[in-house]
Formats: structure tokens, C-alpha cells, sequence
């Protein structure tokens, strides 16, 4: 089979991930029979996995681990989360292949779930202490959008920074029904608990404000 | 079937060790990264601070105007420019925004998590953010059907019939990426092209394709998302309707000037007066870009404005050692 990854691509994600300092759990979700980009995102997983002895990808199936499913709240396929090295699920989760410039928050969320230091405490100081509620934070992306990954970083950080906030990543593409629900037409967007919406690259202070207003 | 761009990291450790700087850079497009190359090679201390890298860089796709590469897109050469600065060890702060700019003594730069830098010269070239149209219905419909952003969001519109707004080179190469995906475009523009003539010519292998010039839109309608527009026909004096499922805005850019209202010289629309030195009202602060009032908004010269504003302050800072 044809690598997704050129030999160009292979060497940059190589050595950027090469300062991973923990392991890395990938649990990909598909399903058998009509799955858009199943196939694709197994084999990008694969290759980027293969790169790195810290990264493991474990392949489950959407209907026939239905529990773990449920656990990790996957509904649909492809969908992957990040497990930490203890296997603690942070609530990081892409939904559809991380293609194009969504790759850099793919590595990205690689790097911060090793344990490498994002930087963010500082910001977020105790403004979360209070937060004793569940928050979702969903960003639509399409692939060719440069200003999507900024967005996806900073929700994910979010979501592994405080153990009530969780943070999905959807390709628009991939997830038209979902899209077109949220009445997606414009990217980055990201909509907090279903209802809440910030559109384009925000800074994080947006991010916190919105959480904090819940 | 998939593209894959990776880009750089910068190294967020640099600033740790380091809060002052010789030349503090606010802006990651093109100007903002020549003028941290040409400052980091005659031994300044720099930073660069900006949200994101790329500026409006990111919202082209084609480049083929940059002298000495035939032909790249707007990501590409922005994560070369971006990987030739970080290769030189500049620091580069991302994901936080500049929200104060003043002088006291040295320049303060604070940013939205309330870190502050100081610089003693600093290099302001923020470029632009997107013009709307300052029709009804536009603030209503933004990112409804109405988008300032071809590469991000042309597949939402497959199949589907939309109206490119505008007639210089970003709307026309707007009308070029857009044909991958629509099944028909309509160009409403209010006077007539000023968009270059090799992008033009590209049209004619666009099905679909149809241009109305000296044609101004009056209003954005639609219900839960936007479903046309109505337009006045120049010529005749007459309104009509045309029906489509989106509209991308490419009316050019208004200046993100501002951290400096109140602290330099802007004139009406709110770009920056700059010197042939890119030096602003205030010495030791420089602008260069699509911020300034330089304007042909251009890759290549906002590039070029970067380079010389390093090197005058490269001067400047010879000149007042203490």
C-alpha cells in the first residue's frame, strides 16, 4: 500500500516528535462497512506511529466495544482519543482524519499528552478552580484551514488541563450531518456545551471567558 | 489524496531566560519574520510575538508572484519564511495576542495572559483583517453562508452556487479556488477589475462562471443561513435579486493598527504614517506591511518594509546606546 506520509513528511514528523518525553495511547473507533476515511486514518496512525517507540495505537470497534466506546464518549467513526502513560483519558478526542494542516494538532496533542510542558498554567492560574460542571468543547475544522489547528491546540490544552472540560476536534468534511446541525459554514468554530459559539483562531482568554460565563 | 503540512514549533523556553529585548517584533506575516532574519544577522536580540504565524499569508493559496519561486502556495512559503527565523534561534511567542503597547521609558509590550516584555525599538506590522462590506444582513450572516476565507471554507460549498464579492487579486484568485468546488459563481463587483491579468485569464476554463462589474451589493438576506443578495445594477439604476447558498468577501483588508491609536501618526483609514526608514511618529517604533499606508499590499513588499525597518533600527540602536 502507498504511504500516506512522503519521505519529506515522515522526516519533519519524526523529529518532531522526537522530544516526546512519556508514552502515548492512540485508541482509534471504527466500523465496519461504510466508514468515510476509516481506512485512511488507520494508516496515518500506523505510519506516525511507527515513528516513535513512545506512541502505541490500539484499534477498537465502534459496535463491538461498545463499552469502551461509551467511556471515552465516541459515537462515531473514525474517532480517535489520547490515553496518557498511566492510560487516563484526558478527554482529548479527534473525530475524522487530522489530514493537512490539521496535523500540526494532531502532533501537537502528541507533545502536550507526553508531558511536555504547554505553558498554560500560568494563564489559566486558578480562573477553573470553580469550574464543578462538565464543559464540551467541539471544533469544527476543514482541512485546508490554516487557522483551524491554533484553535484545536487550545481546546485541547484546555481539556488536559482540568479534568471536567473535554475537547473534540470534527472534521467538517467528514461529519456533514454534524455540521450542517451546528450550522457549520465557516471554520475554525467552536461551540461550547452545544450552545455557546466562538468563531475563528481565538486566544484562549475567549476560551475562558465562555467557560467561565456557563 | 491527502496533503499533509506540517509546520515548525517554536521554542515557547526561549522566553523564559529572556523578557527585554533589543527589537521586539508584534506580527508573524511576512514583514514580521524578514525583519526578525535581517535583525537576528546583525546581532540584535529579538522576539517575535503574534497569536498566529502567516498573517494573511494564510488565506492565499496560490503564490506565483514571489521573485525566484515560480510557484508555491500561501502555507508553503509561510512555514519556510517561519523555519528559516526559528533555524536562526529567534523566539516566537504564539497563541497569546499583544493588548497593550506604551513607552515610559523602554517600549512595554504586555500580552492577554498579562505577561509584559520590554523592547527598546519594536517593529509593529499586525497587517490586516478582512473588510466587510458594511451591508444589512452581513453581521447577521458572517460564517452563515458568509465567509472572508476561501481556503478555509470552500468545501461547505460543494456543488452549490455562490458569490465571489470584490475585483482585485484575492477575489479573483478567490473565483479560481472556488471553482474546485461550486457549481456556479457569480462575481458582483462595484466597479470594474483591477486584479491581474494572468489571474484573469484563467476564467475562461471556469463552467459557471458569471461577472457582474459596476454592481453594488445592498443587503445580505436569508433565514437560518444567508440566501442571496440584492444588488444595484450601476448602469441602469435598477435593484435586483440574486439568490445564492454563500458569498466570500474579498475586498481587500482594514489595518489592525489598533495598540496604536493615540501613541503615533495614522491617517483616515487608519494605517500608519511610516518614514522611507519605516520609522513611525514615535522614534525607535517602526511599521512595515499591509498596516502601513504603503499601497500595493504585496508579499514581497511587506517583506522588503520588514528588512529595512531591522536595519534602520539596527541603526537607531547604535546611535542610542543607553
Amino acid at each position: 500500500m502507498e504511504k500516506l506520509l512522503n519521505e519529506e513528511v515522515t522526516k519533519q514528523v519524526k523529529e518532531y516528535l522526537n522530544p516526546m518525553k512519556e508514552s502515548v495511547t492512540m485508541v482509534l473507533f471504527t466500523q465496519e462497512g461504510a466508514c468515510n476515511t476509516c481506512q485512511e486514518t488507520r494508516q496515518l496512525l500506523s505510519e506516525v506511529a511507527a515513528l516513535t517507540d513512545k506512541l502505541t495505537l490500539v484499534e477498537k470497534d465502534l459496535n463491538k466495544d461498545a463499552a469502551l466506546a461509551e467511556e471515552y464518549g465516541v459515537t462515531m467513526t473514525p474517532s480517535f482519543v489520547m490515553l496518557d502513560k498511566k492510560d487516563t483519558y484526558k478527554g482529548v478526542k479527534f473525530n475524522g482524519i487530522p489530514a493537512g494542516h490539521e496535523i500540526n494538532s494532531f502532533l501537537s496533542a502528541l507533545m502536550d499528552m507526553s508531558g511536555i510542558d504547554f505553558g498554560l498554567a500560568e494563564t489559566i492560574g486558578s480562573r477553573l478552580d470553580k469550574l464543578d460542571k462538565p464543559v464540551n468543547i467541539k471544533v469544527f475544522v476543514t482541512l485546508s484551514c490554516p487557522h483551524c489547528p491554533g484553535a484545536v491546540s487550545n481546546a485541547h490544552r484546555l481539556a488536559m488541563s482540568h479534568p471536567h472540560i473535554e475537547s473534540e476536534m470534527i472534521e467538517a468534511q467528514t461529519f456533514g450531518e454534524l455540521s450542517q446541525k451546528f450550522n457549520v459554514s465557516g471554520v475554525p468554530k467552536i461551540i461550547i456545551n452545544d450552545e455557546h459559539e466562538l468563531v475563528g483562531n481565538q486566544p484562549i482568554q475567549e476560551y475562558l471567558k465562555t467557560i467561565e460565563a456557563l | 489524496m491527502f496533503d499533509f503540512a506540517v509546520e515548525t514549533q517554536s521554542k515557547q523556553s526561549l522566553f523564559e531566560s529572556q523578557k527585554h529585548f533589543d527589537f521586539a517584533i508584534i506580527g508573524g506575516g511576512p514583514a514580521g519574520m524578514n525583519a526578525a532574519l535581517y535583525a537576528i544577522r546583525k546581532g540584535l536580540s529579538v522576539a517575535v510575538f503574534s497569536l498566529e504565524i502567516g498573517g494573511q499569508l494564510h488565506n492565499t493559496s496560490e503564490v506565483d508572484n514571489y521573485i525566484g519561486i515560480e510557484h508555491t502556495t500561501g502555507g508553503k512559503l509561510s512555514e519556510a519564511f517561519h523555519h528559516h527565523v526559528l533555524e536562526l534561534g529567534v523566539p516566537i511567542k504564539t497563541g497569546h495576542l499583544v493588548t497593550k503597547l506604551e513607552k515610559p521609558d523602554d517600549f512595554h509590550i504586555t500580552l492577554d495572559n498579562n505577561e509584559v516584555y520590554t523592547a527598546k525599538t519594536v517593529l509593529y506590522a499586525t497587517g490586516g483583517a478582512p473588510r466587510r462590506l458594511g451591508v444589512p444582513g452581513e453581521e447577521e450572516f458572517a460564517n452563515k453562508g458568509v465567509s472572508y476565507c476561501t481556503t478555509c471554507d470552500a468545501p461547505f460549498f460543494k456543488n452549490e452556487h455562490v458569490i465571489v464579492a470584490g475585483g482585485g487579486n484575492s477575489a479573483a484568485e478567490s473565483v479560481v479556488d472556488l471553482a474546485a468546488w461550486a457549481s456556479k459563481i457569480t462575481v458582483v463587483h462595484r466597479s470594474q477589475w483591477r486584479a491581474d491579468q494572468i489571474i484573469l485569464d484563467q476564467f475562461k476554463n471556469i463552467e459557471g462562471l458569471e461577472i457582474n462589474l459596476e454592481t453594488q451589493i445592498l443587503e445580505i438576506f436569508g433565514d437560518t443561513k444567508m440566501r442571496g443578495v440584492r444588488v444595484l445594477d450601476k448602469p441602469s439604476g435598477k435593484e435586483r435579486v440574486i439568490e445564492a447558498d454563500g458569498m466570500f468577501v474579498e475586498i481587500g483588508n482594514i489595518p489592525k493598527s489598533d495598540l496604536l491609536k493615540g501613541l503615533v501618526d495614522l491617517n483616515e483609514q487608519g494605517e500608519v504614517i511610516v518614514s522611507r526608514d519605516q520609522e513611525t511618529s514615535l522614534p525607535g517604533l517602526y511599521a512595515a506591511g499591509d498596516v502601513t499606508t504603503q499601497p500595493y499590499k504585496q508579499i514581497i513588499i511587506s517583506a522588503s518594509e520588514g528588512a529595512v525597518a531591522a536595519l534602520a533600527a539596527t541603526q537607531y540602536l547604535m546611535h542610542h546606546k543607553n
